[in-house]
């Protein structure tokens, strides 16, 4: 039996373990967060004296301060609509099926765990799997529509496993309220299930679209390149038949790839392009990312069942 | 619509009715299997993955033997005299890797211990989001940090250190990990129940005693899975060690070195105009494939522990 003394001494040495571990986890957040201070406050002093409205509406050049990423941004914008109008349909009705209408049986297991190995593919070889198969095999080229396709099938276990987190949210007196009033299975989904979990869903899609933005393996694997002066054809048209597809075959370059050509110049004028760059592809991520947030802690708020 | 189910209702009007109901089932069924195609596309992808990678790395093999492949100390395809030893683009991998997880784990395990523990609800409330926002940042953005701002503050320190160096890329590389570790093992923390916590205090416990004895054994398997997972990470990422680490293959374990990773080989050899059916052309499949086989087998691993911890409570 310890003397009461010692015992004063063994709790307060355990308390100020206590204390030793609080200061360690503020100082692991602090790292943290100096970590993004610094990111940004290098990217902005560098990068700052860079961003004027000439750099939004000038190509690549060769000589540094003549450069822009006007090509770049246009061929992320092109992109990212392609990958939207694939990933998002393909994703919402995998989430839909697995959740609603697949049976529980080995199979659906397989399916499942099949999903979240795909969620930890490095995105370099969904790049290998573009190359085989889109660029050589159904001879697409470094086009508008593969990298479209590629980064649509990167995200789509992010599209699909939101889909399914935010399906299992609804309650089932749901389903089982739309049931007795004898809708059919998709009517209970289509009118109320999919109502329900629709804010979910979308904060998983715009969380799947600003990391296919930022992704940059699989497009430079594709070989898309990094200097492009001209811009994809535009969609409409004035003349007959007013719309045109022949953007999706047209070669392009992206945010990410810009920065990448940047970063391995050697010319130091080169590395303010860069920072700028990078500063618009972060502010475009967090931007995305910063509304998804909202929008995932105003749900919380909001949903009491 | 029908009200008095003992009034006759015609002949005609039943064949209506009975077709409206085979018209919906039709329609059912037709709506099952379009959401199961789509379901489709996901298995199709990992087929066609395993597929492209085995077709084009078979071609590779019939010329360089899978031993050589193993155990030769060189790596150079281009030369010509090829040598094709994994091993040298491996090493550049696991050494980045190590670096990224011994700045990672230790991080990131404190701060979700910190945040479910200790942290008030406030403070958790704001550090998730902003931790989320870091994960968020594009991989070539952090690239670009590693470069142009790690490598000179670590030259500084480390005299003589190359402008291009796995250390810069693997701090970096942990950097960018650290988020994703601690949201992992945050969840698995934070779904120990409180009642576990509780027996720990009635016997006077401290926080730091229950967390350290009772929260993370029982969160073990969670913990584990953020680890693996993180393993998986490190290894396929591309863009950090691209742009930072340098791109000569180099068989070294040491950090202050530069050295290509798996992963920069492929950027390296397919950033430049690539003809198919070329040697250079089937080594990077022959990496991916390497590659592949490795994450896959931490994913596994990683879903498993995953699906226990889940299972549990």
């Amino acid at each position: 039996m310890a003397v009461p003394v010692d015992l004063r001494r063994v709790i307060e040495r355990a308390k100020r373990r206590d204390v030793i571990f609080v200061v360690l986890g503020l100082a692991a957040l602090a790292f943290a967060l100096c970590t993004f201070v610094a990111l940004f406050a290098n990217m902005v002093s560098v990068g700052w004296s860079r961003l004027n409205p000439d750099f939004f509406t000038s190509f690549a050049s060769r000589r540094a301060e003549n450069a822009g990423i006007l090509a770049a941004w246009v061929g992320s914008l092109s992109v990212m609509i392609v990958t939207g109008l694939v990933a998002v349909p393909l994703g919402i009705a995998s989430g839909i099926y697995l959740e609603e209408y697949a049976p529980r049986n080995r199979m659906t297991a397989l399916i499942e765990i099949n999903i979240s190995n795909l969620a930890g593919v490095p995105s370099i070889v969904y790049g290998l799997l573009a190359l085989g198969m889109f660029v050589h095999y159904f001879q697409l080229g470094a086009s508008v529509l593969t990298a479209g396709l590629t980064l649509a099938l990167l995200i789509l276990p992010v599209v699909i496993v939101a889909t399914r987190e935010a399906i299992r949210a609804v309650p089932g007196a749901i389903r089982e309220a739309a049931y007795a009033l004898g809708a059919t299975r998709w009517q209970t989904v289509k009118d109320h299930v999919l109502q329900y979990s629709m804010p979910g869903i979308l904060t998983g899609v715009i969380i799947g679209l600003s990391r296919a933005i930022g992704e940059t393996a699989p497009i430079v694997t594709i070989g898309a390149v990094s200097f492009i002066a001209f811009l994809p054809p535009p969609p409409v048209s004035t003349t007959f038949p007013f719309l045109s597809f022949e953007w999706l075959w047209s070669p392009f370059t992206a945010m990410p790839i810009q920065i990448f050509g940047w970063t391995s110049r050697p010319e130091e004028a080169f590395q303010a392009n860069a920072s700028a760059a990078a500063l618009v592809l972060v502010l475009m991520t967090l931007a995305m990312n910063a509304v998804a947030i909202w929008l995932r802690y105003r749900l919380r708020r909001n949903l009491n069942w | 619509m029908e009200l008095a189910p003992s009034k006759p209702t015609s002949g005609i009007a039943n064949v209506g009715r009975l077709s409206r109901r085979r018209s919906r089932q039709i329609r059912e069924r037709a709506i099952e299997l379009l959401l199961m195609s789509a379901t489709l596309v996901a298995v199709a992808t990992t087929l066609g993955i395993v597929f492209i990678l085995l077709k084009e790395s078979l071609v590779f093999f019939r010329s360089v033997s899978i031993v050589d492949f193993l155990t030769d100390t060189q790596w150079t395809p281009l030369f010509s005299d090829p040598h094709f030893g994994i091993g040298v683009l491996l090493s550049g991998t696991l050494t980045s890797s190590a670096i990224a997880l011994a700045l990672a784990v230790p991080l990131g395990t404190v701060l979700a211990l910190y945040l479910s523990e200790f942290a008030s609800a406030r403070v958790r409330e704001t550090a998730k989001p902003i931790l989320e926002l870091l994960a968020g940042i594009p991989t070539i953005v952090f690239g670009y940090f590693a470069l142009f701002f790690v490598t000179p503050m670590l030259r500084t320190l480390i005299p003589g250190l190359p402008g291009f160096n796995l250390l810069s890329a693997g701090l970096v590389m942990g950097v960018m990990i650290v988020p994703y570790i601690s949201s992992i093992a945050e969840d698995a923390m934070r779904a120990v129940p409180m009642s576990l916590r509780e027996g720990a205090y009635a016997m006077g416990a401290t926080r730091l005693q229950t967390a350290l004895t009772v929260v993370v054994p029982a969160a073990f398997s969670g913990l584990a899975a953020a680890y693996i997972l993180a393993i998986s990470r490190a290894v396929g990422e591309t863009m950090i060690v691209a742009v930072a680490a340098g791109n000569q293959p180099n068989l070294t374990f040491n950090p202050t070195e530069q050295a290509a990773t798996i992963t920069a080989y492929i950027v390296q050899v397919a950033k430049g105009d690539l003809p198919h059916g070329s040697v250079g052309y089937q080594t990077i499949f022959a990496a991916g494939l390497t590659l592949f086989i490795l994450t896959f087998v931490f994913n596994l691993l990683g879903y498993w522990l995953r699906k226990r911890f889940r299972e549990v409570y």
